[in-house]
């Protein structure tokens, strides 16, 4: 799968300023007034920016809110509301945070429950595509998840809970890259199944000689090679290099250097997410 | 809505026959003529005349090559576009409500009016049957050439999809699947037709009749001729003959 630059941004931004906001509204750290504000505005700018980013990818971004009908059915339209519906809620609970010194509870909470399902939806948008094998596994959300709430402690600046939730995504992050490098075998779906031809089925010549929107966008195989050093790389930066940084004794500088290093390692880990997926329709063309 | 019907009063589709198929994309020119004129945006052309031609296609014809576990590696032509699936992926996903299936004849269609162009359905169909527009920014799919099966300004052998209407070879077939006695459902059961990545479980609506194996009159003939094949004048006579004779002596 193509890996677009603002879905990526979107999905690792975002992913991080829900964590933060799921943190804010259990009220970890139970902060207010002005210090309040801060983390509120991080969260805002990471949450917010990474929908906006979102809308840059669509042909048609002027009738975005058309996605808003089809909660039904749709993650992507589940996503919309429940977006809007965190933002709306923490803002309410962060107002009052910030300028009243109270805190809501069950407010916070409503927030958090909220931001974790924005997460989920997310999660889901992906997982739900079964034409992408390596998508298509409760692993998925199960990293969304962790990363989310691992990458939002460290916003929150809350030490035990970031180790245990970076290392418990570490975890999940090598199991669905393992399980991942076996998933089209796995959907049983290859080039018989896809022709219904019977014997060895070889692509003889596509149907056009250039490339085309399926080709761009779902048979992207540019980088596929690096993807073990880039799978170290996300290792190292996004996992490893944040939990070193916070058992060496605290200073402010370090946490901003763990936060910003694991925002680079889940970006890296995002771009494999979408350059490593094979989409069967890749099959067509004899390629995966 | 992006509900999809429980079922269908009918289930309108085509039946592809890859045995008769001769590759010749007359069904992909006529597909892009009638349908970038007619319903919805245009089907764009990027650097057409250029040196990176690329453009959005409804239907389109692969080939591979097949080698059976016996006999000889055969040629199959492959047309593939929409199938108008009962359970298609690529509806559900649609946050807006463009991409809908219809009750009443099962044909699955985007409304482009309610398309943001996020590209999901086209991710979601595992056939590749769906492509974005690029000058336009929405989704294009095969709409069964809705604006002509139903279209009394054309004359009744003009109401059939303009692949189905164009192919010389009589390779597809279009008509009502849910109707197990029509025409098209007669011919899947009479040959075999059968879906593409059942494994997916979108359930195809449209059908693909396999090749048929080649006959094998000439294989049988062609060892029992091959005695009379071999060279009749071993040795050669004259002039050549010494030659022949000489050099061998050496
Ligand atoms: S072939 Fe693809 S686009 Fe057509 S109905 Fe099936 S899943 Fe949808
Ligand atoms: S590209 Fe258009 S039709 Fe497809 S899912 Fe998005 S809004 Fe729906
Ligand atoms: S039915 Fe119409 S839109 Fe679909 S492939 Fe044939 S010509 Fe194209």
């Amino acid at each position: 799968m193509h890996p677009a630059p603002s879905v990526i941004v979107f999905t690792t931004l975002s992913g991080a300023g829900f964590g933060l906001l799921f943190w804010l509204g259990l009220g970890v750290p139970d902060v207010r007034g002005l210090s309040a504000f801060a983390f509120f505005v991080i969260a805002y700018l990471l949450a917010a920016g990474g929908l906006m980013a979102s809308t840059l990818h669509l042909g048609r971004p002027e009738r975005a809110l058309k996605a808003f009908t089809q909660w039904r059915t749709s993650w992507l339209s589940r996503e919309a509301w429940l977006s809007v519906a965190a933002l709306l809620a923490m803002a309410a609970y962060g107002a009052g945070l910030v300028f009243v010194d109270t805190r809501v509870p069950w407010l916070g909470w409503l927030g958090a429950a909220l931001a974790a399902a924005t997460v989920l939806a997310t999660s889901m948008i992906y997982t739900q595509i079964a034409a992408v094998p390596r998508w298509h596994t409760a692993l998925t959300p199960a990293l969304f998840l962790a990363l989310s709430a691992g990458g939002g402690a460290l916003l929150a600046g809350q030490v035990t809970a970031a180790l245990a939730l970076l290392a418990l995504a570490a975890v999940v992050q090598i199991a669905w890259w393992l399980r991942g490098d076996g998933a089209l075998a796995l959907s049983r779906t290859d080039m018989s199944s896809a022709t219904g031809l019977p014997g060895r089925v070889r692509a003889f010549e596509p149907p056009h000689t250039g490339p085309n929107y399926l080709l761009r966008e779902m048979v992207f195989r540019v980088g596929r090679k690096h993807a073990l050093k880039l799978r170290g790389i996300a290792l190292v930066l996004g996992y490893l290099a944040p939990v070193v940084l916070l058992l060496v004794p605290f200073a402010h500088w370090l946490a901003a250097v763990a936060v910003l290093a694991h925002l680079a390692g889940i970006a890296v880990s995002r771009w494999l997410f979408f350059a490593e997926a094979e989409h069967v329709v890749g099959l067509y063309y004899g390629m995966r | 809505m992006t509900d999809l019907p429980e079922t269908t009063d009918r289930k309108l589709g085509l039946v592809i026959d890859l045995d008769t198929c001769v590759g010749c994309h007359a069904c992909v020119v006529s597909c892009k003529g009638w349908n970038t004129e007619n319903y919805g945006a245009p089907l764009s052309d990027r650097d057409p005349y250029g040196a990176d031609p690329s453009g959005t296609f409804l239907n389109r014809v692969h080939s591979y090559e097949v080698e059976p576990e016996e006999g000889a590696p055969q040629l199959v032509h492959f047309p593939k576009s929409c199938l108008h699936c009962e359970d298609a992926p690529c509806v559900t996903v649609c946050p807006t409500g463009a991409s809908f299936k219809r009750g009443a004849d099962g044909i699955v269609l985007v409304n482009e009016a309610d398309c943001i162009g996020c590209g999901l359905c086209a991710w979601a169909c595992p056939y590749g049957a769906r492509e974005m527009d690029a000058a336009e920014g929405v989704m294009k799919k095969c709409t069964l050439c809705v604006d002509r099966i139903y279209n009394e300004n054309l004359a009744q052998e003009d109401r059939v999809p303009a692949c189905v209407r164009t192919c010389p070879a009589g390779a597809r077939h279009f008509g009502d699947l849910g109707d197990p006695d029509s025409d098209v459902s007669r011919l899947v059961a009479e040959r075999g037709g059968m879906d593409l990545m059942p494994e997916q479980g979108t359930t195809p609506v449209n059908k693909y009749l396999p090749p048929r194996p080649r006959d094998t009159l000439g294989t049988g003939a062609r060892a029992a001729q091959a005695p009379s094949l071999e060279p009749v004048a071993e040795d050669a006579q004259g002039w050549l003959g010494w030659l022949d004779r000489a050099l061998s002596r050496f």
